[in-house]
């Protein structure tokens, strides 16, 4: 392999996964692949315990997790026995128990039906405001996260083809966006083609809520 | 459509007999499910499960689409033919000799789709058949959909994509608990409130956006980009005119 790639300034090839994993959660995109303990606590508690930490630590950091992902309720039942959008927060509480620094969720919302999918979006926005934690999120549907991401990075053919923030991404690269296969927002859909007849010259809306202020004001006229 | 656990899939699977009633009664053309055979129902009723892997097992792509033909008792050039035919209009031509255990999750569920597509059943069950496609994939899903209606044939597709409904505008079940919750065009299912709270889902971004812009007289039952932008185009260039008169 070539090149670089580095986590807090430090080559990952210098680094073990263990040193790696107490900076960096990983939450995949099955959460049944990282759930195994006979409970949601003990599933929970699994990475703390591992790092050495007095019982207290280690039950405060359990505690702060559970209830940062809203699992609380669930701690004394058993991973397989939940839905999916449960397991998918499980997972969650798991990784956040190792208070990492930056959180990678791989297509987080794939199995969730809508409502939980903006739940666990919700969650974890807060998360990232509320402990500055960095969440990077892979996605090919740009609907749910157009809310909430501040940087954009669009891959191709294992390359990186346009990286900013989203609302620039999205309002300079529209067309090729979509030949990419991206699920682009459909208020941003809506825009670009009345943009194509000149009947609205703004750069392109990333969520609804950008969309009807928008509209609103041109209505209003 | 409906939340996690609310029995789509339960209820997709009576329609072939892999389920039976233990209450109530499902029919098939007018034929009680409980009566037939899974053999005889599924040349009629054909469906892709939501995992692929569940379906999957033979050692090429090409055995794969033809392993129910063959089982049906087709000829073999009928076989043959048919396979080509269903490779060709899933864009598979170029994996037929490939395992499907080689490709991508979205690759082996158009295999899957294949698998049974290739004995042409008259009613297709689809189980969540957008999760993991790329929007090129799903534009070409929907067309096929739309290709197969015109064919006289129904398509039931189990989903929570909400946007992929809402362009398509089809007939909604809105489940629950087990239960059928309401059931209409998608149009009016996808922009009721009440319904998309009680089934756990949201609304298509245009629905959100209309509900929004009330104040304007437009109507609420919008879901698709299509009309939001043809309503839209007749009140903004209205607006472009006024303008343009009083400066």
């Amino acid at each position: 392999m070539s090149g670089e790639l580095l986590v807090d300034g430090v080559s990952v090839a210098a680094e073990t996964t263990s040193e790696l994993s107490r900076k960096v959660g990983y939450v995949f995109q099955n959460p049944e692949n990282q759930l195994f303990a006979l409970t949601v606590e003990k599933d929970v508690a699994f990475g703390p315990e591992n790092l050495g930490l007095t019982r207290q630590e280690i039950r405060d950091r359990v505690d702060w997790a559970m209830d940062a992902a809203g699992t609380v309720a669930l701690k004394d039942l058993a991973p397989y026995e939940l839905s999916g959008g449960q397991q998918q927060r499980v997972a969650l509480a798991g990784v956040l128990a190792m208070r990492p620094s930056v959180i990678v969720l791989d297509e987080p919302t794939s199995f969730l039906d809508p409502r939980t999918a903006e739940e666990v979006m919700g969650a974890v926005d807060n998360l990232r405001r509320e402990n500055g934690i960095t969440v990077i999120v892979v996605e090919h549907r740009l609907d749910l996260v157009g809310r909430y991401a501040e940087r954009m990075v669009v891959m191709d053919h294992g390359r990186i083809v346009a990286d900013g923030k989203l609302e620039d991404v999205l309002d300079a690269e529209f067309d090729r966006l979509s030949g990419l296969g991206i699920g682009l927002p459909k208020v941003s859909l809506l825009w670009s083609l009345l943009k194509r007849d000149g009947l609205v010259s703004e750069r392109l809306p990333t969520h609804v809520e950008s969309a009807v202020k928008m509209l609103s004001e041109r209505l209003r006229n | 459509m409906g939340e996690n656990g609310a029995g789509k899939t339960t209820l997709a699977k009576h329609l072939n007999g892999l389920l039976k009633p233990s209450l109530g009664k499902v029919t098939v053309d007018g034929d009680d499910t409980t009566k037939k055979s899974v053999a005889q129902l599924s040349r009629k009723v054909g469906i892709v499960f939501q995992n692929p892997d569940h379906l999957l097992f033979s050692e090429t792509v090409k055995e794969e689409v033809g392993f129910a033909l063959k089982n049906f008792g087709f000829e073999p050039s009928v076989v043959v033919k048919q396979v080509e035919r269903t490779l060709e209009a899933l864009d598979l031509t170029h994996y037929a000799n490939t395992s499907p255990f080689l490709l991508s999750g979205g690759e082996r569920k158009r295999v899957a789709l294949a698998a049974v597509l290739a004995w042409e059943p008259d009613y297709l069950i689809l189980d969540e058949p957008t999760i993991g496609q790329d929007y090129q994939q799903k534009e070409r899903l929907r067309n096929f959909i739309l290709q197969l209606n015109s064919q006289g044939k129904a398509v039931v597709m189990v989903t929570h994509d909400v946007e992929f409904v809402a362009e398509c505008n089809p007939k909604v079940v809105l489940m629950s608990k087990g239960r059928i919750l309401a059931q209409g065009q998608a149009d009016e299912i996808l922009s009721d409130d009440g319904l998309i709270e009680k089934a756990s889902l949201v609304k298509p971004q245009m629905a959100k956006l209309f509900s929004q812009l009330g104040e304007f007289g437009f109507p609420s039952d919008v879901v698709d980009v299509h009309r939001a932008k043809m309503l839209l185009e007749e009140r903004l260039s209205e607006v472009k005119i006024r303008v343009a008169q009083s400066s």
